[in-house]
């Protein structure tokens, strides 16, 4: 098979792996569903390896698969560029997407939605395949929006839970104001460009590098800087960066396989992946670096925050998520794109596993995932246990994990960045690792360690907070929507989606899944402890990423200082572990375990008191800083009130009322005047006649 | 004997349909239901064969007119049966013979009063409307523009609902008052060129104040029809009241009358008052993008939001002609299309659901998946089309218009890519609550899921839909030559693409 043979069959297999399981998995067998998809995105994988370790050596692939259309001069293709980034994203995206399909086999057994399911996450590693292999503005734009309308599909899986549709929709429409941004960013390369071609345009770029644009009448812009903003605010949705972050802990109403696989590992990383891919035109741009670098920094630590007071084990690991796409951005903002790259990887091993970690402890609550009716887990999940804690040491960055190298470096680049707002940055990030450590173990020590709680759960008060959260939410919407989807909701138990199960009784003891759920932690702990020891040197220091992401060096010194401090002072990936247990980052996550451990294991009457101290700070964070309610207020209410006066006032009064309606009412009238005139009355039309024949005559003489 | 035809390919393509219509009419009554269906379906088939030639036998490098036939009809006037296409007509003409069979189908067991009447009211006005796109004599042309409007007229009229008596009073002297001055302005035109040949028009050099006369008369009969905002307000009422047949070819073919006809009559025959008046076009065209939007979002009817919605679509088509750019132009032509496969499956989804409850409430509904899943699969594919999703053929056109957009100004792209948003909030909106959610009442609860005929028309249009998203490149080779001779017969004030990089 020749190389082209195979990149086409990498993000095809897993298509039509999808096509069949979706269109006829109700027709065959159960097990088919699993089976086929299963092959399909496993060829994949091998595949990908096989691609990647071409591309260590061989050249990048550019070329077109075949062209979409041609207008005027331009065309517009679908192609591949296939180099050592995409192709180290392609293994990523495939090894998840694999583990996530064996994975779901144990956790999705007993849904209806079986086949409907690995139909789904198929697809779903066909789009984001394309998004990754694109070798141009416009399939980029295709990945980005499928991978988005799969996330739709996906977190609206239950789709009779009010909760899982309002997410759905509200991530879906929230991607899409990012999507506006990145539509338009994307017309305005072609615009000064004349090409959608990656290639073409970052060749191009550098010639841009002082041109001015009038986005407004006599305020010249920077060209780099309003493309690269433009194209950034698509990153933000997708990657969910304040103030477009909402979709993201409400996405946690689809089933955990894909909280794993598409809300923590890949498509969320999709705006990382595409600002690195184009720092060609990022680079040209301060103030875009530091727009990008200042949105990063307020995500990585005030999402942390939020994930100090979440109760549900699902939400604590997305603010985790959330807040590491942060650490990301600041990276890309301190032009360390390899860093925000290699972030990217060892966070999508560790949050996919701490994920599917955490769907093995609701799964051995019967689906009950209230961490406060949890505990003393390690001894009846040992698998679970050990890989959790890997996948908490590895996230909150103790030295020899994988997310030691990747998140140390990162608070490096901010330190070593100069552009506008790094200070805050390094500030921001420093925070988030004692932040990041304590809400992880937080979480860690309340569900494997201390008391079984559930034995003295009282009724099924857990669970319901979210359900509070959503019949607020769901106000936006007209009252009668919110009703009914309120109503309605009390009767969908009937369906056989398994979440809805209300977790274990006091006498039971929760039991470890099967090897389908084990296999895959087994299998992401593996990377979440070795990968960032054996690919730091290569991705940050070395040649992986040599004439693919361009860095101006004598501008953003960031990446070239930590090489220089690397090849001087640490010498190995080793030595970089040892040096960091002397750094305060260390430091502060280890006093953030110990603070966590202090709190919850040794005196649990400690965060109460806080609580009930600091209740204003605990009001707001448990308001989300109040981003859901204003969205709700001012962009829903707003839009709907805007709607309805348009409607009843512009369409109806208006242009039908007065206008249309209202000439008809004029003629009629007008009719019913001439009518009269025609009273079929002898006497009264010889009358007009008289005064014709009079009126005619005067006009006559008078010439 | 085969060259004769082709040579006549148009008026075949005109009378097939009309003929099977008379004789639907004549062969056909509600005795013999499904001899009426079948003659009907033969001849809607053997129309569309009637109408492949046309692209089959298309010189894709000619951007002329094609396939011309005439003879002389009224010589004292000088008008004449004078028919010929381009490669802007050729695909609206293929759209119309092909929704028309999709229409006989969908009908079949749905009407069963005046079967025949109704069957050969949509054959009738498919020859009528593929008339309007083949006329090169203005008052040919006229006359199936006019004529077509008493078929639709009666399908609302006998099929339609409850109000359908003030809605087909509204749409018929909507579109008849504009349709006046457009006469107006062919009789200006005779009186200055002796001859309503369409190309004899074309070479008439005018003024600018006439130009702008011609082109408003025209506008009142053209933006009817579209229709533009603030002429809109005939479709939805039109849409509500009409049977899910009358809805389908409203939205698909009807709406592109009045976008086909900027390009042949408006726009070429007053070029520079279309640059003059270019700013209001396009300012119209966005209200109907942005204000259209909005007001759809807050539609209780199913039907009333999906005849919003094609307003709000249709926004692109006029945007895209008025932004003089090849990209905006073409971009506009595949959104026609694209619509036409769109708004027709949304309508015949609505089509399905209230032929089962005879609702078109929103708040009727709720968890139709449930019981409908394989219909449920349809209905999202096609919203997400109809919210441009890429992959599908409602992406093409905005993005093209979007891209072209910019190019002319960045705000124009701005407020037309908000479409992004409003678009997919009123149609997924109207998915989540029709579709999702627990069974809603007894009435979703005995729902059955589409039969096999209704499979077969939506799986039709969802592979066309799907087919030009992921390879929309035929529908632009065939008007391509046609749009760069247009762009030239636009006194080439149009500039083409051109790359900052060469100024």
């Amino acid at each position: 098979m020749t190389m082209q043979k195979i990149y086409l069959a990498i993000p095809l297999l897993p298509m039509f792996a999808a096509i069949i399981v979706g269109l006829f998995g109700k027709q065959l067998p159960r097990a088919t569903a699993h089976v086929v998809t299963i092959l399909g995105v496993g060829s994949s994988f091998v595949l990908s390896a096989i691609v990647l370790n071409d591309a260590m050596t061989a050249p990048a692939y550019n070329a077109t698969v075949y062209t979409w259309l041609k207008s005027g001069t331009l065309t517009f293709e679908v192609g591949f560029l296939v180099d050592r980034l995409s192709a180290m994203m392609m293994v990523v995206v495939t090894f998840v997407s694999l583990m996530v399909h064996i994975y779901t086999i144990g956790y999705m057994h007993e849904d209806k939605g079986y086949a409907r399911f690995f139909s789904y996450i198929s697809l779903f590693t066909f789009a984001m395949l394309m998004l990754v292999m694109s070798n141009n503005f416009m399939q980029l734009f295709f990945g980005w929006e499928a991978v988005g309308l799969v996330s739709y599909l996906l977190i609206g899986f239950w789709y009779t839970r009010p909760t899982a549709i309002y997410a759905n929709l509200k991530a879906f429409l929230v991607n899409r104001v990012g999507d506006l941004g990145l539509l338009l960013g994307i017309a305005m390369v072609l615009y000064y460009f004349g090409s959608l071609d990656y290639a073409t345009v970052f060749k191009l770029a550098p010639d841009f590098a002082a041109h001015t644009v009038y986005i407004f009448p006599h305020v010249p812009w920077s060209l780099m800087t309003v493309t690269c903003i433009l194209l950034f605010i698509g990153a933000m949705g997708k990657s969910a960066q304040v103030p477009l972050h909402v979709w993201l802990p409400d996405s946690m109403e689809g089933p955990t396989p894909i909280s794993a696989l598409i809300h923590a590992a890949t498509m969320v990383t999709a705006g990382i992946f595409m600002v690195a891919r184009m720092s060609p035109l990022f680079e040209l741009s301060n103030t875009a670096l530091s727009f990008v670098m200042i949105i990063g920094s307020i995500t990585a630590l005030f999402m942390g925050f939020l994930g100090i007071i979440q109760n549900d084990i699902k939400r604590v690991v997305a603010y985790s998520t959330l807040s590491q796409l942060g650490y990301m951005t600041v990276a890309l903002g301190a032009s360390a794109y390899s860093v925000a790259i290699f972030h990217l990887m060892t966070h999508a091993f560790f949050k996919a596993l701490l994920f599917l970690g955490a769907g093995s402890v609701i799964m051995g609550m019967h689906h009950d995932q209230d961490i406060r009716n949890m505990g003393n887990l390690k001894k009846y999940m040992p698998v679970t246990w050990i890989t959790s804690l890997i996948g908490s040491l590895a996230l909150i960055g103790t030295p020899f994990f994988a997310g030691f190298y990747s998140k140390d470096s990162i608070i490096e680049a901010a330190a070593a960045s100069n552009i506008t707002g790094s200070s805050f940055a390094y500030f921001a990030v420093l925070v988030g690792v004692f932040v990041t450590a304590f809400y992880s173990f937080r979480l860690y020590f309340l569900v494997f360690h201390g008391k079984e709680k559930w034995r003295e759960a009282k009724g099924d008060s857990h669970h319901h907070e979210s359900h509070k959260v959503d019949t607020h939410d769901e106000n936006n919407h007209s009252s009668t929507d919110a009703e009914r989807a309120h109503d309605s909701h009390d009767t969908s138990h009937e369906d056989s989606s398994h979440e809805e199960h209300h977790g274990l009784s006091p006498n039971d003891d929760p039991h470890e899944p099967g090897w389908v759920v084990k296999l895959p932690l087994i299998l992401l702990a593996i990377p979440s402890v070795l990968i960032g020891y054996l690919a730091i040197k290569p991705m940050l220091f070395g040649d992986f990423f040599k004439d693919i992401i361009f860095v101006n060096h004598e501008a953003h010194p960031a990446i070239e200082d930590l090489t220089h401090h690397f090849n001087t002072v640490l010498h190995t990936p080793a030595g970089m572990a040892l040096h960091g247990f002397m750094t305060l980052p260390f430091v502060l996550a280890a006093s953030g375990v110990l603070v966590a451990w202090f709190f919850y294991m040794k005196r649990p009457d400690i965060p109460a008191a806080i609580q009930h101290r600091f209740s204003l700070i605990n009001k707001v964070l448990e308001n989300k800083y109040g981003f859901d309610s204003f969205n709700e207020k001012v962009f829903a209410r707003g839009a709907l009130f805007i709607g309805n006066k348009l409607w009843q006032i512009g369409d109806v009064q208006l242009i039908d009322g007065a206008f249309v309606n209202g000439t008809a009412r004029l003629i009629g009238k007008l009719s019913g005047v001439i009518r009269k005139l025609q009273s079929g009355l002898i006497y009264h039309y010889a009358f007009a006649m008289i005064i014709g024949v009079f009126l005619f005559l005067t006009f006559f003489m008078k010439t | 004997m085969l060259n004769n035809l082709l040579s006549h390919i148009l008026s075949l393509s005109i009378w097939v349909p009309i003929l099977a219509g008379v004789a639907v009419l004549a062969l056909g009554s509600d005795k013999t239901p499904n001899a009426t269906r079948w003659i009907a379906l033969v001849g809607g088939l053997a129309a569309f064969a009637a109408t492949i030639p046309l692209y089959t036998h298309f010189n894709f490098a000619y951007g002329g007119f094609q396939f011309q036939e005439g003879i002389r009809w009224i010589p004292a006037f000088n008008i004449n049966y004078h028919l010929g296409v381009d490669g802007i007509a050729v695909p609206l003409i293929l759209l119309t013979s092909f929704t028309t069979v999709i229409v006989v189908i969908a009908a079949w067991e749905v009407i069963t009063l005046r079967i025949a009447q109704y069957m050969a009211a949509f054959l009738i006005m498919s020859g009528l409307m593929i008339g309007v796109f083949s006329a090169l004599d203005s008052i040919l042309y006229y006359v199936f523009w006019e004529a077509m409007l008493i078929p639709m007229f009666l399908v609302i009229g006998i099929w339609g609902g409850p109000n359908r008596v003030y809605a087909t009073i509204k749409f018929f002297l909507y579109t008849l008052l504009g349709s006046l001055l457009m006469l107006v302005a062919f009789i200006y035109l005779y009186y200055q060129t002796g001859s309503f040949e369409v190309v004899d028009f074309y070479a008439l050099p005018l003024g600018l104040k006439p130009q702008i006369l011609i082109f408003m008369a025209f506008f009142m009969a053209f933006a009817v029809k579209i229709p533009m905002w603030p002429v809109h307000t005939w479709l939805p009422d039109a849409h509500v009241e009409a049977p899910t047949g009358g809805s389908v070819v409203l939205a698909a073919i009807a709406l592109k009358l009045g976008g086909y006809s900027f390009l042949r009559f408006a726009m070429p025959i007053s070029p520079d008052a279309a640059h003059y008046l270019a700013p209001m076009m396009i300012t119209l065209s966005l209200i109907a993008v942005v204000y259209i939007a909005l007001v759809a979002l807050v539609q209780q009817d199913m039907k009333k939001l999906i005849a919003y919605s094609s307003i709000s679509h249709m926004g692109f088509v006029t945007l895209g002609f008025f932004i003089f750019n090849s990209l905006g132009l073409e971009g506009a032509i595949v959104q026609m299309i694209s619509h036409g496969f769109i708004s027709a499956a949304m309508f015949l989804s609505v089509g399905v659901l209230y032929d089962r409850m005879h609702s078109r409430e929103i708040a009727d509904y709720g968890g139709v998946a449930n019981t409908m899943p394989t219909f449920a699969a349809f209905a999202v594919l096609f919203a997400m089309a109809n919210s441009g999703l890429p992959g599908t053929s409602g992406f093409v056109g905005e993005f093209m218009v979007i891209l072209g957009a910019l190019q002319a100004n960045f705000w124009f792209a701005f407020l037309a890519s908000t479409t992004l948003i409003f678009g997919a909030a009123y149609t997924l909106w109207m998915v989540k609550r029709v579709f999702y959610g627990a069974i809603a009442n007894h009435h979703v609860a005995e729902l059955k899921d589409i039969n096999k005929r209704e499979f077969l028309i939506l799986g039709v249009l969802a592979i066309m839909v799907l087919g030009f998203g992921l390879y929309p490149a035929p529908i632009i080779e065939i008007t391509h030559a046609t749009v760069l001779q247009f762009i030239s017969q636009m006194h080439n004030k149009i500039p083409s693409v051109v790359s900052a990089a060469t100024y």
